[in-house]
């Protein structure tokens, strides 16, 4: 049949549909620092087609038949556990899970022999959480699958930027010249790196907020604006994303107190009030509800939280989609 | 070693695409059910804007006609998913109707291995249990590797194994026109 056309000569009779002729090539995801805007673009497009399998009575496609996703989770996790499952799932791939708890890890086992030896079961494509940043690049080095990063360290959340991109490309129907707010914890934020590089490639102005001890001064050289007053931003945003705290990762007291950094940062009714009228409130989750945000606003109808649930799904089938075929 | 040539023939030209296309829809016409849902379905490209075409015309000759209409994006269905490198970009299947029961017509340009035929009927099987399921495509070229056939065609070629048939549509092509590509070692 025509399909059979090499991209080659598929170049040659359809020149004008240039977004057409781009193919994926990457075998693995390990940020968004790496990847060109049409790269982005490319996997946002992607998703955007996986959506409707989601709406189908039979939510599955045959794409990733036969194939092994081992999931990798050296660090806790619920959403993106379980969006990558269901979106592996949803392709028909088979799905091994690992988690540190109860593993050989606890008896000595480095990272890498643990992941060489699941992978010498027949593993296709692996999706990392690890709380050492850099891992997944060093995994993808040395093994020969296809690696697919889930959060490392404190480093990148490529999957999660990727849906937040997405949400905000359907919610306003672009992402070029729009302002959005990052805010909070952005020194322990791998949501905020990925967020910050995905929105500066697809021609966004980022600016992130939150207190000294939470904002570096190193991450004005990736392009953003720095500020430590929420208040001073509210008016000229188009998108609020508003960050966990996450006390987990605190090695001492950075915020004198939770009601403090509450009142300063939360984002609450009557701050949601100065904002523009279409302004959307994104979260990554989990929520620390009355920190962050409060209730009222993260259930609100500027609130696109769940949304950003439901996005995560689609992003994920078209990231294990494209990188099972790129690796060939 | 021979110098790898390539020779691009035209086999029809706009006039007798249309032609083609007129035959086409005759003979899918003569055997429309008399009753029930008519459901057409095109296979992404080209077959998604034969398809569109088949059913402006039918809209406005039977407009009595319970008509609905799909386009289906076979590429998780290919058999050679696994083999092929690179991932262009996918686009989404859209069959907002209930596929049970219907009288479907599936629409593509050219006909040769059969083997995207064979991932539509798997794609469609996902949808639904449409109750017949019949092929028309406008370039029946030759070359099965499957055991199917169309039901309708709006022209027969015997292309010589190793060319390619690729159809121009003024919609997608910004021409019409039906080429043979021979590629020769």
């Amino acid at each position: 049949m025509a399909k059979k056309a090499s991209s080659s000569s598929r170049q040659k009779v359809k020149p004008k549909a240039a977004g057409q002729a781009f193919v994926w090539k990457r075998k693995d995801l390990l940020g968004l620092d790496e990847l060109s805007a049409e790269e982005v673009v490319h996997i946002l497009d992607t998703a955007e087609s996986f959506k409707e399998v989601s709406t189908r009575s039979i939510k599955k496609v045959p794409a990733l038949r036969g194939k092994v996703v081992g999931l990798l989770f050296f660090e806790d996790s619920t959403r993106t556990r379980m969006s990558f499952e269901l979106a592996a799932s949803r392709l028909s791939a088979d799905t091994l899970l690992f988690t540190a708890k109860g593993s050989s890890i606890t008896k000595g086992e480095t990272t890498l022999d643990t992941v060489r030896n699941i992978e010498a079961m027949g593993v296709d494509i692996f999706v990392i959480r690890h709380g050492q940043s850099g891992s997944s690049h060093m995994l993808a080095h040395n093994v020969s699958a296809s690696i697919i990063n889930a959060g490392d360290g404190q480093h990148e959340h490529p999957t999660q930027g990727l849906l937040d991109i997405f949400t905000i490309r359907q919610r306003l129907g672009r992402v070029a010249g729009l302002k959005v707010a990052v805010v909070g914890d952005i020194a322990h934020s791998r949501v905020a790196r990925s967020n910050i590089l995905g929105l500066k490639k697809l021609g966004a102005e980022v600016v992130v907020v939150g207190p000294p001890t939470l904002v570096p001064q190193a991450i004005e050289p990736m392009g953003c604006t720095i500020s430590h007053s929420l208040d001073d931003v509210l008016g000229q945003v188009d998108v609020v994303n508003m960050l966990r705290i996450q006390f987990e990762r605190f090695s001492s007291n950075l915020f004198p107190s939770v009601r403090e950094y509450h009142k300063l940062y939360g984002l609450t009714a009557k701050r949601l009030g100065r904002c523009k009228k279409n302004v959307i409130v994104m979260h990554p989750g989990p929520i620390n509800r009355g920190v962050e945000l409060t209730s009222e606003v993260a259930d609100g109808p500027n609130s696109c939280i769940l949304q950003q649930v439901t996005n995560g799904l689609a992003v994920r089938m078209a990231v294990l989609y494209l990188v099972s075929q790129g690796g060939k | 070693m021979a110098e790898f040539k390539r020779a691009m023939k035209k086999l029809l030209d706009s006039q007798q695409v249309q032609h083609a296309l007129d035959r086409l829809y005759k003979a899918v016409v003569q055997q429309l059910p008399k009753e029930g849902t008519v459901a057409v379905v095109g296979i992404r490209t080209r077959g998604e804007i034969l398809a569109r075409r088949i059913v402006d015309r039918l809209r406005s000759e039977r407009p009595g006609l319970h008509l609905e209409t799909g386009v289906l994006d076979i590429t998780f269905y290919r058999d050679d998913l696994s083999q092929r490198r690179g991932a262009p970009l996918v686009r989404a299947t859209e069959i907002d109707f209930d596929l049970d029961d219907t009288w479907l017509l599936l629409v593509d340009d050219v006909l040769q291995t059969g083997r995207s035929v064979r991932a539509a009927l798997d794609a469609l099987h996902d949808f639904g249990r449409p109750k017949i399921i019949r092929l028309a495509v406008l370039i029946d070229r030759g070359g099965r590797q499957l055991p199917i056939s169309a039901d309708f065609a709006g022209r027969v070629v015997n292309a010589p194994a190793g060319s390619r048939v690729q159809v121009k549509l003024k919609e997608n092509d910004g021409e019409e026109g039906v080429f043979i590509i021979k590629t020769e070692g």
